[in-house]
């Protein structure tokens, strides 16, 4: 059996790294903002400050949660399915007759799902969304008697539901699990990691060296080049952190590259689903506090199969 | 302490960004009006107000509603600083309320439709802002599209959802020398109507 107290001091190594990351990024932002003349450079520049801001805002939530435990980071994962589908369904044209509907995916559903996550009954929390709410939400709708785009509005808020609450939940959801002498939170510092670092290496790597788009219709700033670079070093800092994990190396390199895979295709999608609704960025509705899908996209696609992977093979 | 806390939870349920696109907030004496389709739309409008503005800028009310409940009338009396009006079955004129603060030198927020609508675009407007605009030609009228509170709020409903709402502040306009009752309501509904 691995003596856990044994790594604690490392986890503090490991904080240090990423803090002292972190002001390096936020060092590099703020002079870039001065440096740069042109206008796409100007949005790179701004794009790339929001996310170091939201780093900074996920590490002290993970420090925090750390501290308090798993209540606060149930709290505040719920808050993040909130603002996700609040968002969601802000851009999304439902109808007012939807009301009954929408009101129980926020109040019933939203807090249902976390506190299942609470009591711990993983069974239900798998089922709960696809199987009860895809139930009930038209169920809801229909008794007003309006049929127009039935079919659409009911799958939209269902779509909502699932990304925001259900994908979202997977996250916590690592908590559950049952690792012997290994934190699950690590798992959880470990999903986040690699998600956030693969999205912004792609980035970089991309506004750097990227020449082919892989979907120019879709999302112009992914690249092939972008994609390969930005998701192998990803898997790189993902195989780099097997320690804090119950991964060998080589598992934890293929746990990073489905975590890269699957949150580069959930990237993509919601950029489609977001196309599709006219708009640009999730947060333009709301100027000035909006954008939590934007952050969230990958984990979405990523939470859910990561959570299954270690599942199946790592838990007891 | 209770308008803080009213202004949190719209922020929290709905944002309720007050856009100004024609105008920038100011304490000149101005009419707002707005299309209307949901209870929240007075305190989105009021809670779109720079902080300083929000005492002068008086929504006017239906007694029916907000003067009704001891909530409501709380609420509308002390934190909204309402006008409340009988819109119903009131043999006196139902504007005296309305000329008595604006002659005081308060702004007012109106909805013109006079009732809660389910559409998007606004139904046609009530004269009572066509007289107003006669009798106090200094004061700006500023048109407001108030997005998305029919779906967070609609008609019929028992609590807020929350969905994103906006408050877009248009360009002033003021009654044109000449102009008759009917096209002066129509080009003030037009004019909310652009910003949707």
């Amino acid at each position: 059996m691995i003596d856990l107290p044994a790594i604690e001091p490392m986890m503090l190594w490991l904080y240090a790294g990423v803090l002292g990351l972190l002001v390096v990024a936020s060092l590099t932002g703020f002079i870039l903002a001065r440096r740069v003349t042109t206008d796409s450079g100007h949005e790179t520049v701004r794009n790339l400050n929001s996310r170091i801001k939201a780093w900074w805002v996920m590490v002290l939530v993970f420090a925090l949660a750390f501290v308090v435990g798993k209540g606060l980071t149930l709290v505040l994962f719920a808050l993040v399915s909130f603002y996700c589908l609040r968002e969601f369904l802000s851009l999304t044209p439902t109808h007012p007759r939807d009301h009954a509907a929408i009101a129980a995916a926020f109040y019933v559903f939203i807090p249902l799902q976390y506190w299942l996550l609470w009591i711990d009954w993983p069974a239900m929390l798998t089922i709960l969304i696809p199987v009860y709410a895809f139930l009930l939400l038209p169920v809801l709708s229909v008794l007003w008697g309006v049929t127009d785009d039935f079919l659409a509005r009911t799958a939209k808020i269902q779509w909502g539901l699932m990304l925001a609450v259900f994908c979202v939940s997977h996250a916590p959801a690592l908590l559950l699990l049952d690792l012997g002498p290994h934190k699950p939170i690590y798992l959880l510092l470990f999903l986040i990691t690699v998600v956030q670092l693969s999205d912004v290496l792609q980035y970089t790597v991309g506004k750097l060296f990227g020449r082919t788009r892989i979907a120019p219709h879709v999302s112009p700033s992914k690249t092939v080049e972008g994609f390969v670079g930005g998701g192998l070093l990803a898997v790189l800092v993902g195989t780099g952190l097997w320690w804090i994990t119950p991964f060998s190396p080589l598992a934890a390199a293929a746990m990073a590259a489905a975590i890269v895979l699957a949150g580069f295709f959930g990237g993509l999608v919601l950029s489609a689903v977001k196309r599709s609704l006219g708009a640009k960025d999730w947060g333009a509705m709301i100027e000035g506090h909006g954008g939590a899908l934007d952050r969230m996209d990958s984990v979405t696609f990523a939470a859910p199969l990561f959570y299954h992977l270690v599942n199946y093979f790592f838990a007891r | 302490m209770i308008a803080a806390i009213i202004i949190g939870l719209t922020r929290f349920l709905v944002g309720g960004t007050g856009l100004w696109l024609g105008c920038s907030p100011s304490a000149r004496q101005r009419i707002y009006f707005a299309n209307h389709s949901s209870h929240l739309d007075t305190i989105i409008l009021w809670a779109a107000m720079p902080p300083d503005l929000r005492r002068r800028v008086r929504p006017v009310a239906a007694a029916d509603y907000w003067g009704k409940g001891r909530l409501q009338r709380y609420i509308a009396l002390k934190v909204l600083n309402a006008v409340l009006v009988e819109r119903k079955g009131g043999s006196a004129n139902p504007l005296v309320p309305l000329q008595d603060s604006l002659r005081a030198g308060d702004s007012l927020i109106i909805f013109p439709e006079g009732t809660r609508g389910l559409e998007r675009l606004p139904d046609s407007f009530k004269g009572g802002l066509y007289h107003l605009a006669h009798e106090f030609p200094e004061v700006e009228l500023v048109p407001v599209f108030l997005d998305n509170l029919r779906r967070a709020f609609p008609k019929g409903s028992l609590v807020p959802v929350p969905i994103s709402c906006i408050a877009r502040f248009g360009a002033p306009m003021a009654l044109a020398e000449g102009e008759t009752r009917p096209q002066f309501l129509e080009r003030a509904r037009a004019a909310v109507e652009a910003l949707a």
